[in-house]
């Protein structure tokens, strides 16, 4: 069953008197419970896809339906709360807010719910267990390595349970150690926590974790394989 | 409360910096209320004045003096109950430096027209015995640790020489325009120690009735006007005005500089929180993609304007209060009654809250409309 469905989308942004396309009629569906590599070379739109995704950003036309929520047409403060709700986002560069210790950045998407401090606490020290940093959780993110952070990055993501997990180039800037580190994890939260993940990657590493490869080049899909 | 962490996390990033803001912020306002509490204050002295007293002044200027046998000829005016007396002496106290209000009454006339001097019995009895004593504000024997019966010595300034008196009594004053660190001695040591000259600064007259007031000013100038000394009759009140209207300019001036620091910190102030504002873009775009809505996103940096403004303002205006009690302030004497009333400081939290809107609004509003895509583009 498809998690996610991607239909007739069409993208492009202008720049100056340019007018660039990155999508033009893209469909494609991602089923619940995978664990799909988006990949391709630098701008063929697997960011933009990941940010449609996410409801960052809006398809110049077409439909991205998510969970049979359609994010294309959500206003945006009806994003904010979709997107608290059913996404988990990871960035190259882990993101962490560098004043908050990995507890407070970790607990950052619960306070947009409605649980309590003592639910909120049980929630963010399962999810810091997940990735093995329970011991670091009065850390700020300057006293951890980058592969430390981000797996605070994975924990703050998955924190709330979303419904799909995005991560973009989550590996961009770990060693290889730290790579496989985090590739280890992702496996595991869609294995053993049937998280449905999306990662963009240009790591054949990470894409031989995956259980869909998807190929895209200027903006169209070349290949959908399932990895090995 | 639940972002409170977030907030005050975010105002910890830069330490110094919060810090100066937050000191910016509670000096701009200490010194508006220090400055609206001098203009309010000379207000309230120039609202002072019982309705049945008038003053009479020599009416080319109060510099100059009167005759004291102007004294009689007053207390036949028709509707003039009683008259009194007094001469600004202007000595000062100790190392010469030491200055508070202190001049010569008819002691028992003076005294009788102002109940809002009020003295324990035997002290008043003491006091009006004794030609060569003083009577002082309650100020003045915390301030000196004088005592009563001590001997006090001022170095007179108009009048020189070492004037030494007794002290025999001390006043509380029940308005507070009056001030409780006055020194008042006998006109009649004074007239004597400067060779019997016969002269009064100034007359206090009390008539029988508000209503009259006019007519009676107006007869007391015209019994005088063909003399050598002219008076110029009003009522107290508007003798303490014409006081009051002196620092006219210089209430203006306070309060425009007032302003004018006030609207420089509120720039400095602004600057810094929208510094803060724009080194956070990156991290306002990943709060949105985590799910933080531009609402709330507003409210918190709105929150954090907001934590810097009335912190600043609890400490300026909390501290101008305190410090001004605690020290018992009054200006050497020419701002009795000193004290920063609840209107200033609601003013200045009113101050407070504007300075949160005009340093908040753009910062939020910027954080608000943030396009989350392309501000993710500077993170990654």
């Amino acid at each position: 069953m498809a998690l996610v469905e991607i239909r007739d989308v069409h993208k492009s942004f202008q720049r100056d008197t340019q007018r660039i396309d990155v999508f033009t009629g893209l469909t494609l569906d991602i089923e619940a419970g995978s664990f799909t590599a988006l990949m391709g070379p630098s701008g063929s739109g697997k960011s933009t896809l990941l940010n449609l995704l996410a409801g960052l950003d809006k398809p110049t036309s077409g439909v991205v339906r998510v969970g049979g929520a359609e994010v294309s047409a959500m206003r945006p403060a009806q994003l904010a709360a979709w997107r608290a709700r059913n996404v988990g986002f990871v960035f190259q560069s882990f993101n962490l807010l560098p004043v908050l210790t990995a507890y407070q950045n970790v607990e950052l998407p619960l306070l947009l719910t409605n649980l309590s401090k003592k639910d909120r606490d049980e929630r963010v020290r399962i999810a810091l267990g997940v990735v093995g940093l329970e011991d670091r959780m009065d850390h700020y993110p300057r006293q951890l390595s980058g592969g430390q952070e981000q797996r605070v990055a994975i924990a703050r993501a998955i924190v709330a349970d979303p419904t799909l997990i995005l991560l973009d180039e989550p590996t961009g800037q770990l060693d290889a150690k730290s790579s496989q580190e985090v590739l280890s994890l992702l496996q595991r939260l869609n294995a053993e926590f049937q998280k449905t993940i999306v990662i963009v990657t240009h790591d054949a590493h990470a894409a031989d974790r995956a259980t869909a490869v998807l190929h895209l080049e200027k903006g169209d899909l070349i290949e959908k394989a399932a990895a090995s | 409360m639940k972002y409170l962490p977030l907030v005050l996390a975010n105002l910890g990033r830069h330490k110094r910096r919060t810090f100066l803001t937050i000191a910016s912020v509670a000096l701009a306002l200490f010194l508006f209320a220090s400055l609206r509490t001098v203009v309010t204050t000379l207000a309230a002295t120039a609202q002072f004045g019982g309705a049945r007293r008038l003053v009479a002044t020599n009416a080319t200027g109060i510099v100059f003096p009167l005759p004291l046998a102007y004294a009689n000829r007053l207390k036949a005016v028709p509707g003039v109950e009683a008259v009194s007396w007094a001469n600004w002496f202007g000595g000062r106290y100790g190392d010469g430096k030491r200055f508070f209000a202190n001049f010569a009454v008819d002691a028992e006339s003076y005294l009788a027209m102002y109940p809002e001097i009020v003295i324990p019995p035997d002290q008043r009895d003491a006091f009006l015995r004794d030609k060569s004593s003083a009577l002082i504000g309650k100020r003045l024997l915390t301030q000196f640790g004088w005592r009563l019966g001590q001997n006090v010595t001022l170095q007179g300034t108009i009048f020189p020489g070492d004037w030494t008196f007794t002290v025999r009594a001390v006043y509380t004053p029940t308005d507070p325009v009056i001030g409780d660190d006055v020194l008042i001695f006998h006109h009649a040591l004074f007239d004597e120690r400067i060779g019997r000259a016969g002269i009064a600064g100034w007359y206090i007259v009390q008539i029988d009735n508000p209503d009259h007031a006019a007519g009676i000013a107006k007869a007391i100038d015209d019994l005088f006007r063909n003399s050598s000394a002219p008076t110029k009759t009003g009522t107290e009140r508007e003798f303490q005005a014409s006081f009051a209207t002196m620092w006219g300019n210089v209430s203006l001036l306070m309060g425009t500089i007032g302003l004018a620091v006030v609207f420089a910190i509120l720039l400095v102030t602004a600057n810094a929180m929208m510094m803060g504002a724009r080194e956070r873009t990156g991290e306002v775009a990943v709060l949105k993609t985590i799910g933080f809505s531009d609402r709330l996103l507003f409210t918190l940096v709105m929150l954090e304007a907001g934590v810097l403004a009335l912190t600043g303002a609890a400490i300026g205006l909390g501290g101008a209060k305190l410090l001004y009690k605690a020290t018992n302030f009054n200006g050497m004497g020419f701002l009795p009654g000193f004290n920063v009333t609840s209107a200033t400081l609601l003013l200045g939290a009113g101050v407070a809250l504007a300075l949160m809107l005009a340093s908040g609004l753009v910062p939020a509003v910027r954080a608000a409309r943030l396009p989350v895509v392309q501000a993710l583009r500077h993170v990654e």
